[in-house]
Protein backbone atom coordinates (compact mmCIF):
# COMPACT_ATOMS: atom_id res chain seq x y z
CA UNK A 1 0.00 0.00 0.00
CA UNK A 2 1.31 3.70 -0.45
CA UNK A 3 1.80 4.83 3.31
CA UNK A 4 -0.28 8.27 3.69
CA UNK A 5 1.54 10.63 5.38
CA UNK A 6 -1.70 11.90 7.20
CA UNK A 7 -2.50 7.93 8.32
CA UNK A 8 0.77 7.51 9.68
CA UNK A 9 0.84 10.41 11.99
CA UNK A 10 -2.60 9.95 13.21
CA UNK A 11 -1.48 6.38 13.93
CA UNK A 12 1.33 7.14 15.94
CA UNK A 13 -0.03 10.83 17.93
CA UNK A 14 -2.69 8.32 19.24
CA UNK A 15 -0.70 5.93 19.82
CA UNK A 16 1.20 7.83 22.04
CA UNK A 17 -1.37 10.32 23.68
CA UNK A 18 -3.35 6.33 24.67
CA UNK A 19 0.05 5.76 26.29
CA UNK A 20 0.94 8.47 28.09
CA UNK A 21 -2.83 8.65 29.40
CA UNK A 22 -2.46 4.92 30.50
CA UNK A 23 1.06 5.83 32.48
CA UNK A 24 -0.57 8.78 33.69
CA UNK A 25 -3.56 6.62 34.80
CA UNK A 26 -1.66 3.91 36.11
CA UNK A 27 0.54 6.34 38.32
CA UNK A 28 -2.49 7.35 40.07
CA UNK A 29 -4.25 3.86 40.42
CA UNK A 30 -0.89 2.69 42.51
CA UNK A 31 -1.11 5.94 44.42
CA UNK A 32 -4.41 4.76 45.27
CA UNK A 33 -3.53 1.50 46.56
CA UNK A 34 -0.61 3.35 48.57
CA UNK A 35 2.21 1.58 46.14
CA UNK A 36 3.20 4.94 45.28
CA UNK A 37 3.44 8.29 46.69
CA UNK A 38 0.77 10.36 45.10
CA UNK A 39 1.73 13.03 42.84
CA UNK A 40 0.53 16.71 42.45
CA UNK A 41 -2.94 16.75 40.88
CA UNK A 42 -2.32 19.79 38.74
CA UNK A 43 1.62 19.21 37.92
CA UNK A 44 1.14 15.87 37.37
CA UNK A 45 -1.75 14.05 36.74
CA UNK A 46 -3.88 17.05 35.05
CA UNK A 47 -1.15 18.08 33.21
CA UNK A 48 0.02 14.66 31.83
CA UNK A 49 -3.53 13.91 30.79
CA UNK A 50 -3.71 17.60 29.30
CA UNK A 51 -0.57 16.44 27.37
CA UNK A 52 -2.45 12.85 26.21
CA UNK A 53 -5.13 14.81 24.95
CA UNK A 54 -2.64 17.27 22.90
CA UNK A 55 -1.25 14.19 21.06
CA UNK A 56 -4.81 12.79 20.43
CA UNK A 57 -6.14 16.00 19.22
CA UNK A 58 -3.09 16.23 16.77
CA UNK A 59 -3.62 12.28 15.76
CA UNK A 60 -7.69 14.16 15.17
CA UNK A 61 -6.40 16.86 12.62
CA UNK A 62 -3.74 14.69 10.99
CA UNK A 63 -6.72 12.23 10.10
CA UNK A 64 -8.63 15.47 8.82
CA UNK A 65 -6.49 15.40 5.68
CA UNK A 66 -6.39 11.86 4.77
CA UNK A 67 -10.47 12.73 4.10
CA UNK A 68 -11.69 13.86 0.89
CA UNK A 69 -14.66 15.20 2.29
CA UNK A 70 -13.91 16.20 5.98
CA UNK A 71 -16.59 17.85 6.47
CA UNK A 72 -18.95 14.97 6.23
CA UNK A 73 -16.91 13.15 8.79
CA UNK A 74 -19.67 13.35 11.34
CA UNK A 75 -21.64 10.82 9.10
CA UNK A 76 -18.64 8.12 9.93
CA UNK A 77 -20.05 7.64 12.92
CA UNK A 78 -23.22 6.10 11.89
CA UNK A 79 -21.64 2.13 10.55
CA UNK A 80 -20.33 1.30 13.95
CA UNK A 81 -22.35 -1.99 13.47
CA UNK A 82 -19.95 -3.34 10.43
CA UNK A 83 -17.26 -1.18 9.70
CA UNK A 84 -13.98 -0.79 12.16
CA UNK A 85 -13.68 2.48 10.71
CA UNK A 86 -16.75 3.77 11.84
CA UNK A 87 -16.37 2.26 15.62
CA UNK A 88 -12.64 4.41 15.89
CA UNK A 89 -14.60 7.44 14.56
CA UNK A 90 -16.61 6.84 17.93
CA UNK A 91 -13.58 5.61 20.17
CA UNK A 92 -11.65 8.42 19.59
CA UNK A 93 -13.59 11.21 20.47
CA UNK A 94 -14.87 9.45 23.78
CA UNK A 95 -11.52 8.75 24.26
CA UNK A 96 -10.68 12.46 24.17
CA UNK A 97 -13.50 13.49 26.19
CA UNK A 98 -13.32 10.61 29.08
CA UNK A 99 -9.28 12.44 29.18
CA UNK A 100 -10.28 15.87 29.12
CA UNK A 101 -12.76 15.50 31.90
CA UNK A 102 -10.42 13.36 33.96
CA UNK A 103 -7.88 16.30 33.47
CA UNK A 104 -10.24 19.01 34.25
CA UNK A 105 -11.18 16.94 37.46
CA UNK A 106 -7.61 16.83 38.79
CA UNK A 107 -7.25 20.66 37.71
CA UNK A 108 -9.99 21.65 39.97
CA UNK A 109 -9.44 19.51 42.46
CA UNK A 110 -13.09 17.62 42.01
CA UNK A 111 -11.78 14.53 43.25
CA UNK A 112 -14.34 13.52 46.20
CA UNK A 113 -13.03 9.99 47.92
CA UNK A 114 -16.14 7.76 46.93
CA UNK A 115 -15.02 4.91 49.23
CA UNK A 116 -12.39 4.44 51.61
CA UNK A 117 -11.36 0.81 52.82
CA UNK A 118 -10.33 -0.39 55.74
CA UNK A 119 -6.60 -0.95 54.82
CA UNK A 120 -6.78 2.85 53.45
CA UNK A 121 -7.17 2.13 49.72
CA UNK A 122 -9.13 5.51 48.38
CA UNK A 123 -11.74 5.16 45.87
CA UNK A 124 -11.24 8.52 44.45
CA UNK A 125 -14.08 10.39 41.49
CA UNK A 126 -10.81 10.50 39.30
CA UNK A 127 -10.34 6.62 39.34
CA UNK A 128 -13.46 6.30 38.16
CA UNK A 129 -13.49 8.63 35.20
CA UNK A 130 -9.71 7.41 34.86
CA UNK A 131 -10.60 3.64 34.43
CA UNK A 132 -13.40 4.56 31.66
CA UNK A 133 -10.37 6.27 30.05
CA UNK A 134 -8.45 3.66 29.92
CA UNK A 135 -11.63 1.39 28.70
CA UNK A 136 -11.91 3.50 25.93
CA UNK A 137 -8.25 3.68 25.28
CA UNK A 138 -8.06 0.06 24.56
CA UNK A 139 -11.06 -0.24 22.85
CA UNK A 140 -9.52 1.90 20.47
CA UNK A 141 -6.66 0.02 19.98
CA UNK A 142 -8.61 -2.47 19.13
CA UNK A 143 -10.52 -0.38 16.61
CA UNK A 144 -7.18 0.83 14.94
CA UNK A 145 -5.68 -2.45 15.03
CA UNK A 146 -8.81 -4.04 13.42
CA UNK A 147 -9.11 -1.29 11.00
CA UNK A 148 -6.30 -2.88 9.42
CA UNK A 149 -6.40 -6.63 10.29
CA UNK A 150 -10.21 -7.26 9.23
CA UNK A 151 -9.25 -6.58 5.83
CA UNK A 152 -8.26 -9.92 4.75
CA UNK A 153 -7.29 -10.25 1.75
CA UNK A 154 -4.14 -8.09 2.86
CA UNK A 155 -2.51 -10.66 4.17
CA UNK A 156 0.08 -9.03 5.65
CA UNK A 157 -2.49 -7.49 7.91
CA UNK A 158 -4.70 -9.99 8.36
CA UNK A 159 -3.67 -11.21 11.98
CA UNK A 160 -4.16 -10.56 15.53
CA UNK A 161 -0.81 -9.11 15.80
CA UNK A 162 -1.15 -6.49 14.31
CA UNK A 163 -3.62 -5.17 17.02
CA UNK A 164 -1.38 -6.69 19.39
CA UNK A 165 0.92 -4.44 18.35
CA UNK A 166 -0.46 -1.30 17.80
CA UNK A 167 -1.61 -2.01 21.24
CA UNK A 168 2.16 -2.21 22.38
CA UNK A 169 3.80 -0.21 20.49
CA UNK A 170 1.11 2.97 21.11
CA UNK A 171 1.34 2.46 24.99
CA UNK A 172 5.27 1.51 24.55
CA UNK A 173 5.62 5.07 23.38
CA UNK A 174 3.13 6.87 25.57
CA UNK A 175 5.09 5.20 28.74
CA UNK A 176 8.80 6.44 27.15
CA UNK A 177 7.31 10.11 27.21
CA UNK A 178 5.72 9.23 30.53
CA UNK A 179 9.46 8.65 32.04
CA UNK A 180 10.85 12.08 30.77
CA UNK A 181 7.40 14.11 32.11
CA UNK A 182 7.68 12.33 35.51
CA UNK A 183 11.72 13.50 35.59
CA UNK A 184 10.10 17.16 34.71
CA UNK A 185 7.26 17.27 37.65
CA UNK A 186 7.38 13.73 39.40
CA UNK A 187 10.91 13.01 39.79
CA UNK A 188 9.90 9.97 42.12
CA UNK A 189 7.75 7.99 39.40
CA UNK A 190 10.48 7.86 36.94
CA UNK A 191 12.25 4.33 37.93
CA UNK A 192 8.73 2.77 38.12
CA UNK A 193 8.09 4.27 34.48
CA UNK A 194 11.53 3.42 33.15
CA UNK A 195 10.64 -0.59 34.56
CA UNK A 196 7.36 -0.26 32.93
CA UNK A 197 8.86 1.43 29.94
CA UNK A 198 11.31 -1.63 29.53
CA UNK A 199 9.08 -4.29 29.69
CA UNK A 200 6.80 -3.00 27.23
CA UNK A 201 9.22 -1.75 24.76
CA UNK A 202 10.99 -5.61 25.00
CA UNK A 203 7.32 -7.56 24.78
CA UNK A 204 6.45 -5.03 21.74
CA UNK A 205 9.90 -5.90 20.06
CA UNK A 206 9.10 -9.56 20.35
CA UNK A 207 5.20 -9.15 18.77
CA UNK A 208 6.54 -6.76 15.90
CA UNK A 209 9.49 -8.99 15.22
CA UNK A 210 7.33 -12.24 15.45
CA UNK A 211 4.43 -9.99 12.59
CA UNK A 212 8.26 -9.47 10.89
CA UNK A 213 8.65 -13.02 10.22
CA UNK A 214 5.27 -14.37 9.94
CA UNK A 215 5.14 -12.09 6.77
CA UNK A 216 8.23 -12.71 5.77
CA UNK A 217 6.98 -16.11 4.87
CA UNK A 218 3.70 -15.04 3.60
CA UNK A 219 1.93 -17.42 1.08
CA UNK A 220 -0.59 -15.38 -1.41
CA UNK A 221 -3.39 -16.67 -1.76
CA UNK A 222 -4.09 -14.51 -5.39
CA UNK A 223 -2.30 -14.94 -8.18
CA UNK A 224 -1.94 -13.67 -11.73
CA UNK A 225 -4.08 -17.07 -12.30
CA UNK A 226 -7.09 -16.38 -9.75
CA UNK A 227 -7.14 -12.84 -10.66
CA UNK A 228 -7.55 -13.48 -14.25
CA UNK A 229 -8.84 -17.03 -13.89
CA UNK A 230 -6.58 -18.46 -16.64
CA UNK A 231 -4.56 -21.80 -16.18
CA UNK A 232 -1.19 -21.20 -17.18
CA UNK A 233 2.10 -20.44 -15.42
CA UNK A 234 3.28 -18.11 -17.84
CA UNK A 235 1.13 -14.75 -18.02
CA UNK A 236 2.49 -12.02 -18.82
CA UNK A 237 0.38 -7.85 -18.72
CA UNK A 238 1.38 -6.21 -21.62
CA UNK A 239 -1.20 -3.01 -20.88
CA UNK A 240 -2.30 -1.85 -17.80
CA UNK A 241 -5.32 -0.19 -19.91
CA UNK A 242 -3.78 3.33 -19.28
CA UNK A 243 -0.41 4.77 -19.54
CA UNK A 244 -0.16 7.96 -17.52
CA UNK A 245 -1.10 6.26 -13.77
CA UNK A 246 -4.09 6.16 -11.75
CA UNK A 247 -5.67 6.18 -8.43
CA UNK A 248 -4.71 2.32 -8.73
CA UNK A 249 -1.06 3.03 -9.50
CA UNK A 250 -0.77 5.33 -7.20
CA UNK A 251 -2.46 4.58 -3.99
CA UNK A 252 -1.63 0.72 -4.05
CA UNK A 253 2.10 1.03 -3.80
CA UNK A 254 4.85 2.27 -2.38
CA UNK A 255 6.86 2.94 -5.04
CA UNK A 256 10.55 2.43 -3.61
CA UNK A 257 12.85 -0.14 -4.29
CA UNK A 258 13.27 -3.15 -2.11
CA UNK A 259 16.44 -1.67 -1.04
CA UNK A 260 14.87 1.13 0.81
CA UNK A 261 12.63 -1.30 2.12
CA UNK A 262 15.33 -2.98 3.67
CA UNK A 263 16.97 -0.09 5.04
CA UNK A 264 14.04 1.50 6.50
CA UNK A 265 13.20 -1.60 8.34
CA UNK A 266 16.06 -2.06 9.99
CA UNK A 267 16.39 1.76 10.84
CA UNK A 268 12.75 1.47 12.84
CA UNK A 269 13.75 -1.72 14.53
CA UNK A 270 16.68 0.35 16.05
CA UNK A 271 15.13 3.39 16.36
CA UNK A 272 12.08 2.79 17.80
CA UNK A 273 13.94 -0.42 20.19
CA UNK A 274 16.90 -0.50 21.30
CA UNK A 275 18.31 3.27 21.05
CA UNK A 276 15.44 4.93 22.96
CA UNK A 277 16.12 2.09 25.86
CA UNK A 278 19.84 2.61 26.13
CA UNK A 279 18.73 6.57 25.77
CA UNK A 280 16.62 6.68 28.52
CA UNK A 281 18.64 4.79 30.90
CA UNK A 282 21.50 7.05 30.13
CA UNK A 283 19.12 10.04 31.25
CA UNK A 284 18.04 8.17 34.73
CA UNK A 285 21.73 7.13 35.39
CA UNK A 286 23.15 10.71 35.01
CA UNK A 287 19.58 12.74 36.24
CA UNK A 288 19.44 14.17 32.50
CA UNK A 289 15.87 14.91 31.77
CA UNK A 290 16.77 16.27 28.59
CA UNK A 291 18.46 12.80 27.29
CA UNK A 292 14.74 11.06 28.22
CA UNK A 293 12.95 13.16 26.30
CA UNK A 294 15.73 12.81 23.61
CA UNK A 295 14.50 9.17 24.02
CA UNK A 296 11.24 9.74 23.67
CA UNK A 297 11.99 11.46 20.18
CA UNK A 298 14.21 9.02 18.70
CA UNK A 299 11.59 6.53 19.40
CA UNK A 300 8.64 8.67 17.87
CA UNK A 301 10.97 9.27 14.45
CA UNK A 302 11.63 5.47 14.27
CA UNK A 303 7.83 4.63 14.74
CA UNK A 304 7.13 7.15 12.18
CA UNK A 305 8.85 4.80 10.18
CA UNK A 306 7.65 1.80 11.84
CA UNK A 307 4.50 2.76 10.51
CA UNK A 308 5.39 4.08 7.22
CA UNK A 309 6.76 0.02 6.39
CA UNK A 310 3.87 -1.61 8.26
CA UNK A 311 1.83 0.10 5.46
CA UNK A 312 4.39 -0.78 2.34
CA UNK A 313 4.69 -3.61 3.38
CA UNK A 314 1.23 -4.82 2.65
CA UNK A 315 0.58 -5.85 -0.58
CA UNK A 316 -2.88 -5.38 -1.85
CA UNK A 317 -3.98 -7.90 -4.74
CA UNK A 318 -5.03 -5.36 -6.78
CA UNK A 319 -1.82 -4.79 -7.66
CA UNK A 320 -1.81 -8.39 -9.88
CA UNK A 321 -3.85 -6.01 -12.55
CA UNK A 322 -1.10 -3.68 -12.40
CA UNK A 323 2.31 -4.73 -13.52
CA UNK A 324 2.91 -3.24 -17.14
CA UNK A 325 2.23 0.52 -18.47
CA UNK A 326 1.75 -0.15 -22.07
CA UNK B 1 -34.14 -11.97 -5.69
CA UNK B 2 -32.80 -10.74 -9.01
CA UNK B 3 -28.94 -9.92 -9.48
CA UNK B 4 -28.12 -7.80 -11.99
CA UNK B 5 -24.78 -8.40 -13.84
CA UNK B 6 -22.33 -8.63 -16.72
CA UNK B 7 -20.85 -12.04 -18.34
CA UNK B 8 -17.97 -10.84 -19.95
CA UNK B 9 -16.67 -13.52 -22.83
CA UNK B 10 -13.36 -13.27 -23.15
CA UNK B 11 -13.11 -15.29 -26.36
CA UNK B 12 -14.86 -12.65 -28.02
CA UNK B 13 -13.06 -9.62 -27.07
CA UNK B 14 -11.03 -7.76 -29.26
CA UNK B 15 -9.75 -5.04 -26.99
CA UNK B 16 -11.26 -2.03 -28.94
CA UNK B 17 -11.75 -0.22 -25.14
CA UNK B 18 -15.11 0.78 -27.01
CA UNK B 19 -16.80 0.01 -23.69
CA UNK B 20 -14.14 1.92 -21.99
CA UNK B 21 -14.90 5.40 -23.67
CA UNK B 22 -18.44 4.70 -23.72
CA UNK B 23 -18.48 4.51 -20.43
CA UNK B 24 -16.75 7.25 -19.66
CA UNK B 25 -18.78 9.30 -22.31
CA UNK B 26 -22.05 7.92 -20.69
CA UNK B 27 -21.13 8.68 -16.58
CA UNK B 28 -19.46 11.19 -16.77
CA UNK B 29 -22.44 13.43 -18.70
CA UNK B 30 -24.90 12.03 -16.26
CA UNK B 31 -26.54 13.84 -13.33
CA UNK B 32 -23.92 12.33 -10.60
CA UNK B 33 -21.52 14.99 -12.03
CA UNK B 34 -18.02 14.61 -13.98
CA UNK B 35 -15.21 12.35 -13.95
CA UNK B 36 -12.26 13.91 -13.34
CA UNK B 37 -9.96 13.54 -16.54
CA UNK B 38 -6.51 15.69 -16.07
CA UNK B 39 -4.39 16.32 -18.76
CA UNK B 40 -6.38 14.07 -21.65
CA UNK B 41 -4.20 15.18 -24.31
CA UNK B 42 -0.94 15.60 -22.22
CA UNK B 43 2.42 13.78 -21.47
CA UNK B 44 0.40 11.74 -18.60
CA UNK B 45 -3.29 11.83 -18.81
CA UNK B 46 -4.88 10.52 -15.75
CA UNK B 47 -8.44 10.51 -14.60
CA UNK B 48 -11.32 8.10 -12.91
CA UNK B 49 -12.69 5.28 -15.30
CA UNK B 50 -15.44 2.45 -14.03
CA UNK B 51 -14.15 0.11 -16.72
CA UNK B 52 -10.74 -0.42 -17.84
CA UNK B 53 -9.57 -2.97 -20.46
CA UNK B 54 -6.47 -4.58 -20.20
CA UNK B 55 -4.38 -7.01 -22.05
CA UNK B 56 -2.49 -9.91 -21.14
CA UNK B 57 -0.08 -12.33 -23.02
CA UNK B 58 -0.98 -15.70 -22.07
CA UNK B 59 2.42 -18.70 -22.41
CA UNK B 60 5.91 -18.62 -24.66
CA UNK B 61 6.75 -17.20 -27.55
CA UNK B 62 5.75 -18.96 -29.91
CA UNK B 63 2.67 -20.60 -28.44
CA UNK B 64 0.87 -17.46 -26.87
CA UNK B 65 -2.02 -15.82 -26.62
CA UNK B 66 -3.24 -12.72 -26.37
CA UNK B 67 -5.73 -12.16 -23.93
CA UNK B 68 -7.67 -8.72 -23.85
CA UNK B 69 -9.48 -8.84 -20.08
CA UNK B 70 -12.06 -5.82 -19.56
CA UNK B 71 -12.54 -5.32 -16.11
CA UNK B 72 -15.06 -3.12 -14.06
CA UNK B 73 -16.77 -3.77 -10.53
CA UNK B 74 -18.10 -6.98 -10.29
CA UNK B 75 -21.08 -6.21 -7.95
CA UNK B 76 -20.08 -9.10 -5.51
CA UNK B 77 -23.07 -10.51 -3.93
CA UNK B 78 -20.95 -10.55 -0.27
CA UNK B 79 -19.59 -7.35 -1.14
CA UNK B 80 -16.15 -6.51 0.92
CA UNK B 81 -16.27 -2.95 0.07
CA UNK B 82 -19.78 -2.44 1.73
CA UNK B 83 -19.76 -2.95 5.32
CA UNK B 84 -16.20 -1.55 5.64
CA UNK B 85 -17.74 1.65 5.09
CA UNK B 86 -18.02 3.97 7.82
CA UNK B 87 -20.68 6.29 6.28
CA UNK B 88 -23.13 4.10 4.56
CA UNK B 89 -22.27 5.52 1.31
CA UNK B 90 -21.38 2.11 -0.23
CA UNK B 91 -24.71 0.06 -0.37
CA UNK B 92 -25.80 -3.11 -2.25
CA UNK B 93 -28.92 -2.36 -3.39
CA UNK B 94 -32.00 -4.74 -2.25
CA UNK B 95 -34.27 -4.98 -4.99
CA UNK B 96 -31.53 -5.69 -8.28
CA UNK B 97 -27.97 -6.67 -6.15
CA UNK B 98 -25.97 -3.06 -7.77
CA UNK B 99 -23.36 -2.33 -5.54
CA UNK B 100 -23.14 2.00 -5.59
CA UNK B 101 -21.83 5.17 -3.53
CA UNK B 102 -24.10 7.70 -2.63
CA UNK B 103 -21.62 10.64 -3.62
CA UNK B 104 -22.84 12.93 -1.26
CA UNK B 105 -22.67 10.84 2.04
CA UNK B 106 -19.37 9.47 1.13
CA UNK B 107 -16.17 11.45 2.88
CA UNK B 108 -13.24 9.91 0.46
CA UNK B 109 -11.99 7.78 3.13
CA UNK B 110 -10.62 5.33 0.58
CA UNK B 111 -10.99 2.51 3.36
CA UNK B 112 -13.54 1.27 0.71
CA UNK B 113 -10.93 0.81 -1.97
CA UNK B 114 -8.92 -0.77 0.14
CA UNK B 115 -11.19 -3.48 0.76
CA UNK B 116 -12.12 -4.59 -2.79
CA UNK B 117 -9.57 -6.90 -4.27
CA UNK B 118 -9.86 -6.12 -7.80
CA UNK B 119 -8.96 -2.86 -7.57
CA UNK B 120 -12.30 -1.50 -9.19
CA UNK B 121 -12.60 1.50 -7.47
CA UNK B 122 -11.68 4.97 -7.81
CA UNK B 123 -11.40 8.32 -6.13
CA UNK B 124 -12.45 11.06 -7.93
CA UNK B 125 -9.31 13.89 -7.26
CA UNK B 126 -11.68 16.92 -8.14
CA UNK B 127 -14.48 15.87 -6.53
CA UNK B 128 -12.67 13.64 -3.49
CA UNK B 129 -15.54 10.70 -3.43
CA UNK B 130 -15.04 7.46 -4.14
CA UNK B 131 -16.55 5.92 -7.89
CA UNK B 132 -17.17 3.20 -9.51
CA UNK B 133 -19.13 1.03 -12.41
CA UNK B 134 -22.67 1.60 -11.20
CA UNK B 135 -24.41 -0.73 -14.22
CA UNK B 136 -25.66 2.60 -15.16
CA UNK B 137 -28.19 2.39 -12.80
CA UNK B 138 -29.79 5.51 -14.63
CA UNK B 139 -30.49 3.90 -17.77
CA UNK B 140 -31.32 0.42 -16.70
CA UNK B 141 -35.00 1.52 -15.28
CA UNK B 142 -34.93 4.83 -17.72
CA UNK B 143 -38.38 4.50 -19.33
CA UNK B 144 -37.93 7.50 -22.00
CA UNK B 145 -34.96 5.27 -23.29
CA UNK B 146 -36.77 2.50 -25.56
CA UNK B 147 -36.45 -1.03 -24.45
CA UNK B 148 -33.74 -2.63 -26.16
CA UNK B 149 -31.47 0.67 -24.90
CA UNK B 150 -32.66 0.62 -21.21
CA UNK B 151 -28.65 -1.69 -20.49
CA UNK B 152 -25.20 -0.25 -19.55
CA UNK B 153 -23.90 2.18 -21.88
CA UNK B 154 -20.67 -0.68 -22.15
CA UNK B 155 -23.22 -3.24 -23.41
CA UNK B 156 -24.56 -0.98 -26.10
CA UNK B 157 -20.93 -0.13 -27.15
CA UNK B 158 -19.32 -3.20 -27.69
CA UNK B 159 -19.01 -4.07 -31.67
CA UNK B 160 -18.34 -7.99 -30.80
CA UNK B 161 -21.04 -8.62 -28.64
CA UNK B 162 -18.45 -9.52 -25.57
CA UNK B 163 -20.11 -8.20 -22.65
CA UNK B 164 -23.59 -9.39 -21.65
CA UNK B 165 -26.21 -8.41 -19.14
CA UNK B 166 -28.92 -9.73 -17.23
CA UNK B 167 -30.24 -11.14 -14.41
CA UNK B 168 -27.43 -14.28 -13.47
CA UNK B 169 -30.19 -15.23 -10.51
CA UNK B 170 -32.45 -16.11 -13.19
CA UNK B 171 -31.62 -19.53 -14.51
CA UNK B 172 -32.96 -18.98 -17.88
CA UNK B 173 -31.48 -15.46 -18.67
CA UNK B 174 -29.24 -15.13 -21.34
CA UNK B 175 -26.19 -14.67 -18.95
CA UNK B 176 -27.20 -17.48 -16.75
CA UNK B 177 -27.26 -19.82 -19.52
CA UNK B 178 -24.16 -18.14 -21.19
CA UNK B 179 -22.43 -18.75 -17.74
CA UNK B 180 -24.24 -22.46 -17.13
CA UNK B 181 -22.75 -23.78 -21.15
CA UNK B 182 -19.92 -22.19 -21.46
CA UNK B 183 -17.82 -22.22 -18.46
CA UNK B 184 -18.23 -18.64 -16.58
CA UNK B 185 -16.46 -18.35 -13.82
CA UNK B 186 -16.08 -15.93 -11.01
CA UNK B 187 -12.82 -13.79 -10.56
CA UNK B 188 -10.66 -14.67 -7.40
CA UNK B 189 -12.60 -17.05 -6.22
CA UNK B 190 -10.30 -17.69 -2.47
CA UNK B 191 -12.00 -14.73 -1.30
CA UNK B 192 -15.30 -15.50 -1.04
CA UNK B 193 -17.01 -12.11 -2.84
CA UNK B 194 -19.24 -13.89 -5.04
CA UNK B 195 -19.13 -12.11 -7.99
CA UNK B 196 -21.98 -11.39 -9.89
CA UNK B 197 -19.63 -10.38 -13.21
CA UNK B 198 -18.96 -13.56 -14.90
CA UNK B 199 -16.18 -14.21 -17.82
CA UNK B 200 -16.46 -16.48 -20.38
CA UNK B 201 -13.02 -18.30 -20.98
CA UNK B 202 -11.35 -18.48 -24.38
CA UNK B 203 -12.44 -21.27 -26.22
CA UNK B 204 -10.11 -22.77 -28.84
CA UNK B 205 -12.22 -23.96 -32.10
CA UNK B 206 -10.12 -27.43 -33.19
CA UNK B 207 -11.33 -29.33 -36.13
CA UNK B 208 -10.77 -33.24 -36.08
CA UNK B 209 -10.15 -35.39 -38.62
CA UNK B 210 -9.89 -38.97 -38.66
CA UNK B 211 -8.36 -41.30 -41.13
CA UNK B 212 -11.57 -42.71 -41.93
CA UNK B 213 -12.46 -39.01 -43.07
CA UNK B 214 -9.60 -38.91 -45.23
CA UNK B 215 -9.92 -42.31 -47.17
CA UNK B 216 -13.87 -43.69 -46.89
CA UNK B 217 -14.04 -46.68 -45.17
CA UNK B 218 -17.11 -47.29 -47.12
CA UNK B 219 -14.78 -46.70 -50.30
CA UNK B 220 -16.34 -49.44 -53.34
CA UNK B 221 -13.28 -49.42 -54.90
CA UNK B 222 -11.63 -50.75 -51.51
CA UNK B 223 -14.34 -52.78 -50.71
CA UNK B 224 -14.18 -54.64 -54.05
CA UNK B 225 -10.33 -54.99 -53.75
CA UNK B 226 -10.34 -53.51 -57.19
CA UNK B 227 -6.62 -52.13 -57.85
CA UNK B 228 -5.89 -49.13 -60.20
CA UNK B 229 -3.81 -50.55 -63.24
CA UNK B 230 0.02 -49.76 -62.81
CA UNK B 231 1.02 -46.82 -64.31
CA UNK B 232 1.78 -47.06 -68.02
CA UNK B 233 5.73 -46.86 -68.90
CA UNK B 234 6.57 -44.57 -71.81
CA UNK B 235 4.60 -41.46 -73.24
CA UNK B 236 1.45 -41.11 -72.78
CA UNK B 237 -1.33 -38.71 -74.48
CA UNK B 238 -0.66 -36.07 -71.77
CA UNK B 239 3.10 -36.04 -72.42
CA UNK B 240 2.11 -34.73 -75.93
CA UNK B 241 -0.71 -32.51 -76.35
CA UNK B 242 -1.36 -29.49 -74.77
CA UNK B 243 -5.35 -27.95 -74.15
S1 LIG C 1 -15.84 -5.74 -7.32
FE1 LIG C 1 -14.97 -4.60 -5.62
S2 LIG C 1 -16.16 -2.71 -5.56
FE2 LIG C 1 -17.33 -4.16 -6.80
S3 LIG C 1 -18.73 -5.13 -5.33
FE3 LIG C 1 -16.92 -6.46 -5.49
S4 LIG C 1 -15.61 -5.78 -3.82
FE4 LIG C 1 -17.12 -4.16 -4.13
S1 LIG D 1 -14.51 6.28 0.53
FE1 LIG D 1 -16.70 6.77 0.73
S2 LIG D 1 -17.78 4.92 0.07
FE2 LIG D 1 -15.65 4.34 0.49
S3 LIG D 1 -15.62 3.65 2.62
FE3 LIG D 1 -15.10 5.81 2.67
S4 LIG D 1 -17.07 6.86 2.94
FE4 LIG D 1 -17.55 4.76 2.31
Amino acid sequence: MHPAFSVVFLTTLIGVGQGLFLAVFTGQSYSAVELLPTEDSVMFYGTGAMIALGFLVAGLIASVFHLGRPERAWRAATRWRTSWLSREVIALPAVMGLVFIYAIMHYFGWDTVIFTSSTGARLQATLVVGTLGAVATFALFLCTGMIYAAVKFLQEWATPLTVINYLLLGTMSGFTLAVAFASYTAPDLVGFFAVWTTIITVAAFITRMASLIRNNNIKYKSSMQTALGIRHSQIQQKSMGFMGGSVNTRDFFHHKTLMFMKNIKWIFILLVFPIPLFFMWMGINSGNSNVMLTAFIIQYIGLLAERWFFFAQANHPQNLYYQTVG
Amino acid sequence: MTQLALVIDLNVCVGCHACVTSCKEWNTSGPAGTMCDDNPYGESPTGTFFNRVQTYEVGVFPNTETVHFPKSCLHCEDPPCVPVCPTGASYKRENDGIVLVDYDKCIGCRYCSWACPYGVREIDEHEKVMKKCTLCVDRLYDESLPEAERKPACVMACPTSARLYGDVHDPESEVSVAIRENGGYALMPEWGTKPSNHYLPRRKTRLHIHEDELQRADNPLTKEQREHAAPVEGPILDDTTSW
